[in-house]
């Protein structure tokens, strides 16, 4: 009932978020049902304009691109959400301990963050994935291991500020664990500033995947991703064809329509300090 | 004498989020002021005293608005006026002064900076002009080297100096009204006496009316011709101050001005060999330096069923020495007994069972329950922590805990603490504590955060508490007060030392040590004499009490 109060009083651009973001869920859920041909189903000659039977036209390979689009969606979706949820997940969880802890802990665990990252972030994750392989699994794990630094500042600097309070002192004076008090005590308190970062990390990790595949170290073809997409399809741009387009629009829509959700979040949670 | 400030039928509303409308905080009251008059506004957190003083200037706070009235400040309308006229009259006529000096300075500009800041952006004068102006109100504030203390940065001056150092700058313009916020209610009493006694010299002395709002009556007395006690956005009662003091009209008056003591000295011979807590030759310092220690050679007994009052000014240590006892701060030297057996220092090597056995109750009852807690979890917690209760046992224990706190079960265990006031918080942490069916609790400043009358009955049930469940307490306070209504025995603390300790009656009769005599004879009466008279004597004796402490 809560979230319904809330949505109810959801400024104007969070509700364009808000659908901007459903549209791409509901085509990651119901792909089959959408795409009219199959993932790498070859229909027609090499990049056809738009028609009645290609909506969006073919791409390099003579590939219907709006089923492309739309199961791109899907594959794109799902690696950056489970990615985000990984990098969180370690993230969020060296970070508590760090500031629950403190002293040695904290001093070890951070400046090995540190180190991570002072690598640039590309140039580490292009070393490591050609050591471990291009496989969905080892990027997974990679980006969401570069991507747990960032979220391990954020948590610890948001466990910090909680750590403190007196009920967690209160907690301590009790005799609980270090697990209960993180869980318990800290985790439901720093839940609004990490669900904002939520939203903003997912669009980084996607974009990052996106700026992989360009690359060609990230999901490999044939399967269907936004960022490949754009650079399998790069050369048409030379010939005046906008395909490349349509999956480069496809990744700015998704990352407009988190960002926009991500500030209302980011507004509600500072409003809740005061 | 001419009329100066007149504020007739002033509404002001509060957005509600929640509600989603306008909400009334100021219901229609009036205010007059005369040139040179003080008048005291008294009342208990969201009586809207803020509010309505802060409207005297036709300023409000974020989120709120005048949505009528009248507000006629020599001779000029303020209310409907244009925010460039009101800029010309806002720090030069009429000038503010805050509760928190230390929130309000700009740690990283030198005070006589800020100071003349006003003057020289209202065009009245330069900075050399202004300068020489500041070391004059300095001088007549009483503030110690007034030609220097200027080119200080704020934290290089004590609370009590930088709370002047506030007035002076209201005072940069020479206005004709200052609204004082709760000047003094950040401050130590030995330094609210001597910021009391500033603001009282500086307005006589410039003539200067002032709106003084606090929640104290004893302070107010002191300053103010006239009173007004306000409650819910409206007038109880208005009355001269001696008028009003001597001879309250109302219910809620009386309340306020009578002075209670809800202990009695009792005999406590049966409790003499009974002894819970024995703190033995304790010393202690945050950084393990034995040349750092604020802690001193503590030794400190506490008997069963009795009230221990630790007393002392911030920065005494008596916060410190609880975290001693609780293990939160290991001690450098010395012993902590518990039951005749010697306490492991660290928290970590404590067993459960001597946790249980003591327990914390805290200053601001916002901070020590976790918000997204519902009541009956925070209660909970101990019970299945200790006592591995589960199902019904827990819930008819959360209710009679609850029934002991005197809040309805049905009503509050499932409210989270956003859903509660502050005594009704204040009380949850009690229960928390009660549930480890503790021998001793430490009470923190349990009550410096609450409204006077709140306030008591959060001690008349400790009170009751302690009698029935036969409890001891070590009560935490800067609050002389308190102490003197529900002590058996005093402590009282300095500098990290004990300086006097014994049965209340002993260490509240004279002789006293002479820092127990600066301390009980800077606590504010309910007489508008008390002021000059202490003024007077501490003159005679040449005592001057910022000495005594920085000595």
């Amino acid at each position: 009932m809560a979230f319904f109060k809330l949505l109810r009083q959801s400024p104007l651009s969070a509700r364009i978020g808000i659908a901007m973001v459903l549209i791409n869920v509901i085509a990651a859920v119901f792909t089959p049902l959408i795409a009219p041909y199959g993932e790498t189903e070859i229909v027609g000659d090499v990049w056809m304009p738009s028609s009645s039977e290609n909506y969006l036209g073919t791409d390099h390979l003579g590939r219907d691109l709006f089923t492309r689009l739309v199961y791109g969606a899907r594959n794109t979706i799902v690696i950056a959400f489970v990615t985000t949820m990984l990098s969180f997940f370690i993230g969020s969880l060296l970070g508590f301990f760090a500031a629950t802890l403190g002293g040695w802990t904290e001093l070890s665990l951070s400046r090995v963050i540190d180190i991570l990252m002072a690598f640039p972030t590309l140039i580490f994750a292009l070393i490591a994935l050609s050591v471990v392989g291009t496989s969905v699994t080892a990027l997974i794990v990679v980006i969401a291991v570069l991507d747990s630094t960032r979220v391990y500042r954020l948590s610890r600097a948001v466990a910090m500020d909680i750590a403190v309070m007196e009920f967690v002192e209160a907690a301590r004076l009790r005799g609980e664990r270090i697990w209960w008090i993180m869980r318990k005590e800290i985790l439901p308190n720093a839940m609004p500033p990490l669900v904002a970062e939520f939203g903003l990390r997912f669009c980084f990790v996607f974009l990052f995947i996106a700026a992989l595949s360009f690359l060609g170290l990230g999901i490999q073809p044939p399967t269907a991703d936004w960022g490949g997409m754009v650079r399998e399809n790069a050369g048409a741009i030379t010939f005046g064809i906008l395909t490349p387009l349509w999956p480069a629009g496809a990744i700015a829509f998704l990352t407009v329509g988190v960002n926009l959700i991500v500030d209302w979040f980011l507004q509600l949670a500072s409003g809740l300090k005061d | 004498m001419t009329r100066l400030l007149e504020m007739r039928k002033i509404e002001i509303e509060g957005y509600s989020s929640e509600e989603e409308k306008w909400m009334p905080i100021i219901k229609g009251l009036d205010l007059t002021l005369d040139k040179g008059e003080v008048l005291g506004l008294i009342g208990e957190s969201g009586a809207g005293k803020s509010t309505f003083g802060l409207a005297s200037m036709c300023y409000t706070r974020g989120g709120c608005r005048i949505s009528s009235g009248s507000i006629l400040f020599d001779g000029m309308e303020l209310f409907g006026a244009p925010e460039e006229e009101l800029r010309k009259i806002r720090g030069v006529r009429i000038s503010y002064v805050a509760q928190s000096a230390a929130a309000s300075f700009n740690p990283a500009h030198k005070l006589i900076k800020q100071y003349a800041e006003a003057p020289i952006q209202h065009g009245l004068m330069n900075f050399n002009k202004a300068e020489e102006k500041a070391v004059d109100i300095y001088r007549r504030l009483l503030l110690p080297d007034p030609e220097g203390i200027g080119y200080r940065y704020p934290h290089q001056v004590s609370g009590g100096q930088l709370q002047r150092a506030m007035v002076a700058m209201a005072m940069a313009c020479t206005p004709d009204l200052i609204i004082f916020d709760e000047p003094t209610t950040a401050l130590d009493v030995t330094t609210q006496i001597e910021v009391l006694a500033a603001i009282k010299k500086i307005t006589r002395e410039f003539n200067t009316a002032a709106i003084y709002i606090t929640h104290d009556l004893a302070v107010v007395a002191q300053l103010a011709d006239r009173i007004m006690v306000l409650r819910y956005g409206n007038l109880v009662e208005e009355n001269n101050a001696r008028e009003l003091m001597a001879n309250p009209k109302e219910e809620y008056t009386r309340a306020l001005l009578s002075v209670r003591t809800l202990r009695e000295d009792r005999d406590l011979s049966d409790t003499e060999h009974d002894i819970v807590l024995e703190v033995e030759n304790v010393s202690a310092s945050y950084t393990g330096k034995a040349s750092e220690k604020v802690l001193e050679d503590i030794d400190l007994k506490v008997r069963r069923a009795r009230t221990v009052a630790l007393v002392g000014e911030s920065g005494s240590g008596k916060s410190t020495l609880a975290r001693v006892i609780t293990g939160l701060l290991p001690q450098l030297e010395g012993k902590v007994i518990y039951g005749g057996k010697e306490l492991p220092p660290a928290l970590k090597s404590r067993k459960p069972e001597t946790l249980r056995i003591m327990q914390m109750i805290y200053q601001m009852p916002d901070t020590a329950l976790n918000p997204r807690q519902r009541v009956r979890d925070v209660i909970g917690r101990p019970l299945t922590f200790y006592f591995h209760m589960r199902g019904k046992e827990k819930d008819d224990r959360i209710r009679e805990l609850l029934e002991m706190i005197e809040l309805t079960p049905t009503k509050y265990k499932d409210r989270y603490p956003g859903e509660l006031s502050g005594g009704e918080k204040q009380r949850v942490c009690i229960a928390r504590a009660l549930a480890a069916k503790p021998e001793m609790i430490i009470c923190d400043e349990v009550t410096s955060a609450l409204d006077q009358l709140v306030a008591e009955g959060i001690l008349k049930l400790l009170q009751d508490l302690q009698n029935e469940l036969r409890v001891s307490y070590l009560f935490i306070t800067h609050d002389l007060a308190t102490v003197k209504a529900i002590a058996d025995e005093i402590v009282v603390m300095l500098k990290g030392r004990i300086v006097e300790q014994g049965v209340k009656k002993d260490v509240l009769t004279p002789p006293h040590h002479a820092y127990t005599d600066l301390l009980l004879s800077s606590v504010p009466e309910m007489d508008p004499d008390w002021l000059d008279g202490v003024l007077e004597e501490r003159k005679r004796k040449g005592l001057k009490s910022a000495d005594f402490v920085q000595s």
